[in-house]
């Protein structure tokens, strides 16, 4: 016991000596949560239009005055080609080309039924779908307004027709800044449980104090859990820090119970802490150590679901996802934060990472033991 | 017998690292392993430290067992390897409290022990160990092993690196430590260093070669050493001494020569002929073989 304080007390003190070590536990979540949170928007703004009238009519004018009085359209101007609104859209000048045909207004009179060409610019597909569901919303609060004014029936539509009301649960608002703060929680805590554990041990075996250590009668087991403790402890603080942002600044839902989370965050800690001690056990430079710990920490947060739901990748993608700590951890952290989720509902995602941890420390530890 | 190697063998692949390597030390010895680079006294070391496991043979430190006591001998040995294995982050006083508590002892419970040595640092308690001269550090590394009263002290090349003056002070600490009762066990490159110890190894790609007092090295085929020194260049005569006689070869040692003679060669006549010679300061004459001359003729003997 007391060796293991001991220790403990070197750890912490060789943390804190660190000059860089300070910065990087409160400058890393502060600028993640707040320039990500605002960078990885997912709603757009000012998608730039261009419109091609062929029919020059009053109805064409109405639809693209709606299209100018919102506040998710900057239209720059009418073109008379299709061609050069083609050139503008491949020079990137706009997002979207609003096509109106010649027959446009004819059509809709004489047939109460008329043609509308879009043509998007989907190199980013995400983006690409955005700007449809924006332009197909435009378009139909148009078409509802023409109805009532043309065959006299009032705004909201006495005809027979379903009309679809929706709710977003749990995010009413459908405000992304939410979803996308409590990925990067799942972010800020992995970078730090990850890395700075396996840094912390290569570095010991670069200098050779590792080999040291080893020629005493101090027990391996106490030596890792040495190196365990004191960053499960600066990862919990991580999210602690991190969810007081996202409280403060963005007005984060915690819904769910607090303990609840703090109990999944150091499960979640343990395999990544396991994860950094496996990898630095295998490494013998903290280049190597790097390189590889950044490979899996890219796959796993990608794969993890943090952009993109993870029950919509392929068959394949979700069963490699079972050995990702990050995707239980991220759903899980979402499940209680935005859905107030009990821990009968994240009971899955708390035993798979137990069960995972357990693994993975185990073989580190022995690891650590068979190579020195 | 506080060490013994009894046929240690070790292999990394290919290389043949140590080649049934044999020999013991007494308790309260001061043993030298001397080789150049590369001989294979680091693989033995880690051998003796319980870090590595040989291929074959056997290995015993402070009676113990390497292999089946390996923690015994954790508690009574201190290492010090070739690296200063210091915590460079910690400043003086903490490296040596952390050492003395992971082998459950404390500061002042053997102050008196490591006085001699940590005396010399101990104005510079504060100060971060990284921030140490290489001196000051090699004291630091060599109290931190000593803090708990280790039987047996292995020290793996702790004098290279080190400039002649410290070098010279870290012998006499280590008489001082051999003088407590405590077998010590060292490796260097440094022939010179070979006179300071008690009894020697010496041990060239894997082999032990000899195992002796350091002023009783023989050296093989009857071949004897002579010393010739000058004012002049020395180097001007050494060609001439070799065409001599094929049994007859020189060697430049700093700004002598060392002339090895065979068997066969008329020592008596080597003497005339060397003194015929129009030499500026002639010093000239038999001279008992050093470590240094032992190698070169290993060397010789057995050429790449």
């Amino acid at each position: 016991m007391r060796v293991l304080i001991t220790l403990l007390r070197k750890e912490f003190l060789q943390i804190f000596r660190n000059r860089m070590m300070l910065p990087i536990i409160f400058v890393v979540p502060v600028i993640q949560m707040v320039v990500l949170v605002y960078a990885a928007s997912l709603e757009m703004k000012n998608i730039e239009m261009v419109v091609v009238d062929d029919s020059h009519s009053d109805a064409s004018w109405r639809l693209i005055s709606h299209f100018e009085g919102s506040a998710y359209f900057q239209v720059k101007g009418s073109l008379l080609s299709f061609i050069k609104a083609e050139d503008m859209l491949l020079s990137d000048g706009a997002d979207v080309i609003l096509h109106f045909p010649a027959d446009f207004e004819e059509q809709l009179i004489n047939t109460g039924a008329t043609d509308l060409q879009l043509a998007v610019n989907a190199i980013n597909a995400t983006e690409a779908g955005l700007i449809n569901a924006y332009c197909n919303q435009v378009i139909n609060d148009y078409n509802q307004q023409i109805r009532s004014e043309w065959f006299g029936m009032d705004a909201t539509g006495r005809m027979a027709q379903m009309e679809i009301s929706t709710a977003y649960w749990y995010n009413p608002l459908l405000d992304y800044k939410i979803y996308m703060l409590s990925g990067i929680l799942v972010i800020v805590v992995t970078l730090i449980g990850m890395f700075l554990t396996a840094l912390n041990l290569v570095r010991e075996k670069e200098l050779g104090t590792a080999e040291q250590m080893n020629v005493t009668p101090m027990k391996k087991f106490h030596f890792i859990l040495a190196k365990l403790l004191p960053f499960l402890l600066i990862g919990l603080f991580e999210l602690t820090l991190g969810l007081l942002i996202g409280r403060l600044l963005f007005d984060l839902p915690i819904r769910g119970s607090l303990f609840l989370l703090f109990g999944m965050a150091t499960a979640f800690l343990v395999v990544a802490l396991g994860i950094g001690l496996l990898l630095s056990t295998i490494s013998n430079t903290q280049q190597q150590m790097m390189f590889v710990a950044f490979f899996f920490f890219i796959t796993f947060i990608l794969m993890s679901g943090v952009f993109t739901p993870a029950e919509s990748m392929p068959e394949w993608a979700r069963k490699i996802n079972l050995v990702n700590p990050l995707a239980y951890f991220m759903k899980a952290i979402r499940m209680i934060l935005l859905k107030g989720s009990s821990f009968h509902d994240v009971a899955r995602e708390f035993y798979s990472l137990l069960v995972y941890g357990t693994l993975v420390l185990s073989l580190a530890i022995f690891n650590y033991r068979k190579t020195s | 017998m506080s060490v013994t190697v009894e046929h240690i063998t070790k292999s990394f692949g290919d290389v043949r690292a140590l080649r049934d390597i044999s020999f013991s030390i007494p308790e309260g010895e001061l043993f030298g392993l001397i080789g150049p680079d590369g001989a294979g006294k680091t693989t033995l070391f880690r051998i003796l430290v319980t870090l590595l496991l040989a291929d074959e043979g056997q290995a015993t430190v402070a009676g113990y067992d390497v292999k089946k006591a390996y923690r015994k001998i954790r508690e009574l040995m201190g290492y010090m390897a070739g690296r200063f294995s210091l915590y460079h982050d910690l400043s003086v006083r903490e490296n040596l409290e952390f050492y003395a508590t992971v082998f459950g002892t404390t500061i002042r419970e053997n102050y008196d022990f490591v006085k001699d040595i940590y005396s010399h640092i101990e104005p510079y308690e504060d100060r971060l160990a990284g921030r140490l001269s290489g001196g000051m550090k090699q004291k630091l590394a060599l109290s931190c092993a000593l803090i708990h009263r280790p039987k047996v002290l292995i020290l793996d090349e702790p004098t290279t690196g080190v400039d002649a003056v410290s070098r010279k002070e870290f012998w006499d600490m280590l008489k001082k430590i051999q003088r407590e009762g405590i077998t010590v066990l060292v490796s260097t490159p440094y022939m010179d260093e070979a006179a300071l110890c008690d009894r020697v190894g010496l041990i060239q790609k894997g082999n032990l070669l000899a195992v002796s007092d350091p002023s009783e090295l023989e050296l093989s085929n009857g071949t004897k050493v002579f010393r010739f020194g000058t004012s002049g260049r020395p180097y001007d005569y050494l060609q001439r001494i070799r065409n001599l006689d094929a049994q007859v070869d020189a060697w430049l040692f700093g700004d002598e020569i060392h002339v090895f003679t065979g068997a066969g060669v008329d020592c008596g006549e080597l003497d005339r002929t060397v003194q015929s010679w129009d030499v500026p300061d002639l010093e000239w004459g038999e001279a008992t073989p050093s470590v240094e001359d032992y190698f070169m003729q290993k060397m010789r003997e057995e050429p790449e």
